[in-house]
């Protein structure tokens, strides 16, 4: 049998499952009220057709006009917003969770650009259009586009999220199943939009550890280029542990609140750190000059992601220098 | 436009068909028959060409590739099919064709508030048409209806700034339309006609004028940033100077979700009418349904996020428009019930308009459940932008708003045109258009289930096989349009001549002649009825006994 | 009611009083679109304003007080003119109508007079200017928020453009009465066409109400 006329497409995560069930209960609930609509119009349209009149018979009765009362819409509104309710509520279970990944996942760069999907692994290895991952780890993608938007969506996870210019999204999912998934984008961006597709291939842990270990790696991961590029770009001249230094130490404040000068706070994650770079005087840290230059321009947004990469690793203590 | 004038010269009673039949007659006319019948003939074009548009791209959707169009072709014409199909066809199909023939004589008046603006509205309409049309012919557009940011402005190498301004230009005549509409209801009521004695597509009017009013200002000042952006090259959402792709986003479907209803309502009133006409009885919960219309237009405002639960609003905002889009489904479920209760111990027959009245329900039921897949955060993340939504959004415009539309075109066609069509062929037609919808649109249920993106001009072979069912439906459904355009045609010329009544239906607008006279009525009438009068015999002469003043039950 | 249609009385209207309550709701109902129209932008105003608060703040510094300040004053004066207008044509005065009329054209017309000054300031800088404030690829400030500042300009652009645009209708209808009004069209039992002009004109004056604070002063507190 084709594979599109089955009830589901493929599950390749538990969060597939967890959708699939939602959309079975709401599927149930359709059809329930389809049927019932359908036999509803057919019986009453065949009991009270009009009949038709003998020749020279007295005209028939017209039917009643209804009567004025709402009990029926009352408590048919209520049982229906009863069923509704319980959709928003699981499906906002569902969202909440695929909006938050969990802390240990491992980190995917993805920049798309019209019309492909660029793609570099923790290990600094990268790849275009196919998205090799480990089965049974959870994966965190961080994304951005180079120039429209784009969207990221693998049907056989029931993830999407779309890609933005000139900010970061993020998308999660823990594969349960070996195998090759499609990889589509879903937001229209041109010409070659269709074409911008490629292919998740979910692999065992070792065959990841053996794959993402050889290739053309440019042997930096993106926090060793970050590292570098923080140094080579003079960041380190202000943003160093020691006192008196023009810039706020970096070590450690990866996803705290941060103090602003004008007295409000601001949660630092991937966006403000790259507000900070791109845009410096947007959000000044409070007790420090803005004297901070733009390096707009000066870095690509590959080189981007690896600076947001590397200030992400300063978060925990361990890899402070 | 000359058939229909050549063929009610005969008559010798003098209507508004043939009490001048220069072309400048019908050019310069200020009477709101005449301008919605000039509506129905331009929106009838818009509809062939947005129509031919998608039998092309469903061709080319046969085959897993790119044998027909190239991409860039592809995306024009699905631009083109959106385009003209929503800025030039539906918003403006039934309020500017039935509306603007139906509205003054529903309310017993001799014209609307400002005849004068309601002319302009076409020609403002067909000038928005026009550069939609040029921007076609001399290139093309391929940014999708959506004209989403930065790819509108700053990435598309098309007419993008010829489109927007048709569809800005265009939103003006829907505005003036709209106003007047409002004005009219409020004001030009004939003596006794209370607010609850308003057939029920009068009601739906007022809604549908109401959030075009409040909704298309937003999109035009919102094409406006897109205009100076790209034309000026002034930064509004340019990422690059910190702008914001996704406040265009909100901006846009501020409009544009609103507009579904604007589409939607207008064919909800005409089924309300169908419906009480061929069951021959007033309808169940008419206060029901008068206010939900209503509480669907202003719910409407609400929900326009919920385009957006993947495009990285807020986890909050997402969470708001979700439940609030909830809140959308019981004035439209209670609209669905109050027309079943209305069959329920009428005396029902299946004339044409009925069977594309029950066209309507039936489509519209699926399209309004499938919405819940959609408004539910869970489901959504996976359905969002694939066929899923488009088959959806088919059935809701095209199941519920075309045939809304061809339920009140077969049911007033008498009335217009003073002729009756071959009933026999309409009841064959419908049922074709039925099951040629069915056929296109079901498929790509299950083509979202299971991945397939929209606006795809290749795609996996898996997916051929749905394709090809679509594909064959979109067939059936241009015959099916194809002999309503033949049969339609015909009956202006040799259909049998239609009385003021053809339907025994009830309302002010089946006591005057078919066609009607220039101002509609030869006195003004005086309403002493409720609405619906069905277990009344037809009035020509209202008794005298009975106060306007008369409670209306 | 009135069985003799006067002149002034539209076919279809029943008697003078349907017909001025319908033009007096048919304004409002335009009014209140063009609160939406002008809505949206105030909308994208707020947005940035809020991202970029020091950019806004340095934007607004760049534009020209003085003028702003000589042109709300010059607004708000052809205002008054145009409720004077009314108030003539209510009372049987059509010649002070019609000079009212007059009035408010001239003063709408130094509004614009004045507007052109100041947008040609900004389009044609001089070779050495500091800055360049057309957005577009020219744009030109040295400072760190010249982004945001481009944005403003964007926003300062369109909107006073937008709103000239609406001036210049408004100038235009102005002209058509007052050839009217000239006529002696305009009195006592049929003065609609000036009411509902001077509604929308006072609309228009509004509009700048709100814009001169919000793109000329709020950088100066």
């Amino acid at each position: 049998m084709n594979e599109t006329l089955k009830l589901l497409p493929a599950q390749a995560t538990d969060f597939a499952g967890q959708v699939d069930a939602l959309y079975l209960f709401i599927l149930a609930v359709t059809v329930i009220f389809t049927v019932l609509f359908f036999v509803l119009l057919v019986g009453f349209s065949i009991k009270y057709r009009r009949r038709k009149r003998a020749e020279g018979a007295a005209e028939e009765k017209a039917p009643e006009p209804p009567h004025e009362h709402y009990t029926l819409e009352i408590f048919g509104g209520a049982f229906l917003l009863v069923l509704l309710m319980i959709m928003f509520f699981w499906g906002a279970k569902l969202y909440f969770k695929a909006q938050t990944p969990p802390s240990d996942a491992m980190e995917i760069l993805v920049t798309g650009k019209q019309w492909m999907w660029k793609i570099q692994h923790p290990s600094g290895k990268k790849e275009i259009n196919t998205l090799h991952v480990p089965v049974g780890r959870a994966v965190r993608l961080s994304m951005t586009s180079e120039d429209v938007i784009h969207s990221f969506f693998i049907p056989a996870f029931r993830v999407k999220n779309d890609v933005l210019p000139g900010r970061y999204t993020q998308l999660w999912f823990k594969p349960t199943k070996e195998g090759t998934f499609h990889l589509f984008c879903a937001e229209y961006c041109g010409n070659e939009h269709a074409r911008m597709i490629g292919f998740v291939k979910v692999i065992s842990e070792e065959e990841y550890e053996a794959w993402t270990g050889t290739g053309p790696v440019e042997g930096e991961t993106p926090v060793q280029a970050g590292e570098r590029l923080f140094a080579e770009l003079g960041c380190l001249a202000c943003h160093n542990p020691a006192s008196g230094a023009l810039g706020p130490n970096l070590a450690g404040r990866f996803g705290s609140m941060v103090q602003l000068m004008d007295g409000t706070t601001v949660l630092h994650d991937e966006n403000y750190t790259r507000e900070s770079i791109l845009n410096p005087m947007a959000k000044i840290v409070a007790g420090y000059a803005p004297i901070m230059p733009t390096f707009q321009g000066q870095v690509t947004e590959e080189q981007l992601g690896h600076l947001v990469a590397y200030i992400k690793s300063l978060a925990t203590p361990s890899t402070e220098p | 436009m000359t058939s229909v004038t050549d063929t009610s010269a005969s008559p010798p009673e003098k209507n508004y068909l043939n009490e001048k039949i220069t072309v400048s007659s019908w050019l310069l006319s200020l009477d709101h028959k005449r301008i919605g019948l000039l509506y129905l003939i331009s929106l009838l074009v818009f509809f062939l060409i947005g129509g031919a548009a998608a039998l092309v791209f469903r061709l080319e959707l046969l085959t897993p590739e790119a044998n027909l169009l190239r991409s860039e072709t592809y995306n024009k014409f699905f631009t083109t099919h959106g385009i003209v199909m929503i800025f030039f066809f539906l918003i403006p199909s039934i309020p500017a064709v039935l509306g603007n023939f139906l509205l003054p004589i529903m309310l017993g008046a001799k014209d609307f508030a400002f005849p004068k603006i309601n002319l302009a509205s076409w020609y403002v309409f067909m000038a928005g048409g026009l550069l939609g049309i040029i921007a076609t012919i001399a290139g093309g557009v391929e940014t999708g209806w959506t004209f989403y940011t930065p790819y509108s402005t700053m990435y598309a190498n098309s007419n993008v700034i010829l489109a927007v301004s048709g569809a800005f230009i265009a939103g003006f005549s829907s505005i003036m339309t709209a106003l007047n509409f409002i004005v009219t209801i409020h004001k030009m009521r004939a003596p006794g006609l209370t607010w609850f004695r308003l057939p029920l597509f009068v009601w739906a009017m007022y809604a549908t004028a109401l959030v075009i009013l409040l909704g298309t200002p937003v999109v035009a000042i919102t094409l406006v940033m897109i205009f100076v952006e790209r034309a000026f090259g002034f930064g509004i959402f340019d990422p690059a100077l910190g702008g914001d792709p996704v406040l265009f986003q909100h901006l846009f479907w501020f409009y544009s979700h609103p507009a579904v209803y604007i589409m939607i309502l207008p064919a909800m009133g005409v089924v309300s009418e169908v419906i009480s006409c061929f069951s021959k009885r007033r309808l169940y919960g008419y206060k029901v349904i008068a206010f939900s219309s209503l509480a669907i237009a202003v719910i409407g405002f609400f929900v326009w996020g919920h385009h957006m639960f993947v495009s990285s609003q807020s986890t909050f905002a997402s969470l708001t428009f979700s439940f609030l889009t909830f809140f959308v489904a019981v004035p439209t479920a209670l609209k669905m019930l109050n027309w079943i209760m209305t069959l329920y111990k009428g005396s029902v027959s299946l004339a044409s308009p009925m069977l594309y009245a029950f066209g309507f329900l039936g489509l519209f039921v699926i399209g309004g459940l499938t919405g819940l897949f959609l408004s539910t955060l869970g489901t959504d993340i996976h359905f969002h932008d694939t066929y899923f939504v488009v088959a959806h959004f088919h059935y809701v415009m095209v199941g519920g708003g075309v045939m809304g539309f061809l339920a009140g075109l077969h049911f007033w066609w008498p009335k217009m045109t003073g002729r009756k069509y071959p009933e026999a062929i309409a009841v064959f037609t419908a049922i074709v258009i039925f099951v040629g919808f069915n056929l296109t649109f079901f498929p790509q249920f299950q083509l979202g289930v299971h991945g397939m993106p929209r606006r795809y001009h290749v795609y996996p072979e898996e997916f051929q096989l749905l394709h090809i069912f679509s594909t064959s439906g979109a067939m059936v459904l241009g015959f099916g349009y194809t002999i309503m355009a033949i049969y339609l045609l015909w009956s202006l010329k040799f259909g049998q001549k239609a009385g003021s009544n053809p339907w025994d239906a009830r309302g002010l607008e089946w006591e005057t002649s078919s066609p009607p006279p220039t101002h509609n009525f030869h006195q003004t009438p005086v309403v002493r009825q409720p609405v619906y009068p069905y277990e009344a015999p037809s009035v020509t002469a209202p008794p005298a006994n009975d106060s306007p003043e008369a409670s209306h039950g | 009611m009135a069985d003799s249609h006067p002149p002034y009385l539209a076919h279809h209207f029943e008697d003078l009083e349907q017909q001025k309550q319908s033009a007096t709701l048919g304004i409002w109902l335009f009014l209140i679109t063009e609160v939406m129209f002008f809505g949206g932008l105030f909308l994208g105003y707020i947005v940035y304003r809020g991202m970029y608060p020091e950019a806004w703040h340095l934007g607004s510094g760049k534009l020209d007080i003085v003028l702003g300040t000589v042109n709300t004053v010059v607004l708000i004066v052809s205002s008054l003119t145009m409720a004077l207008a009314v108030r003539s044509a209510q009372i049987n005065r059509p010649k002070a109508c019609a000079n009212y009329l007059l009035a408010t054209i001239v003063l709408g017309t130094a509004f614009l007079g004045i507007k052109a000054v100041e947008y040609s300031a900004k389009f044609f800088p001089g070779e050495d200017a500091a800055y360049v404030l057309i957005p577009g690829a020219n744009f030109f400030l040295d400072s760190p928020f010249s982004n945001g500042v481009q944005l403003f300009f964007s926003f300062y652009f369109t909107m006073t453009g937008m709103h000239a645009i609406h001036m210049i209708i408004g100038i235009g209808i102005l002209a058509w009465l007052y050839v009217k009004a000239r006529q002696g069209t305009y009195h006592e039992h049929y003065y609609n066409p000036v009411e509902v002009t001077g509604l929308y004109w006072h609309f228009v004056d509004i509009v700048w109400i709100f814009l001169f604070p919000l793109l000329y002063l709020i950088g100066r507190h």
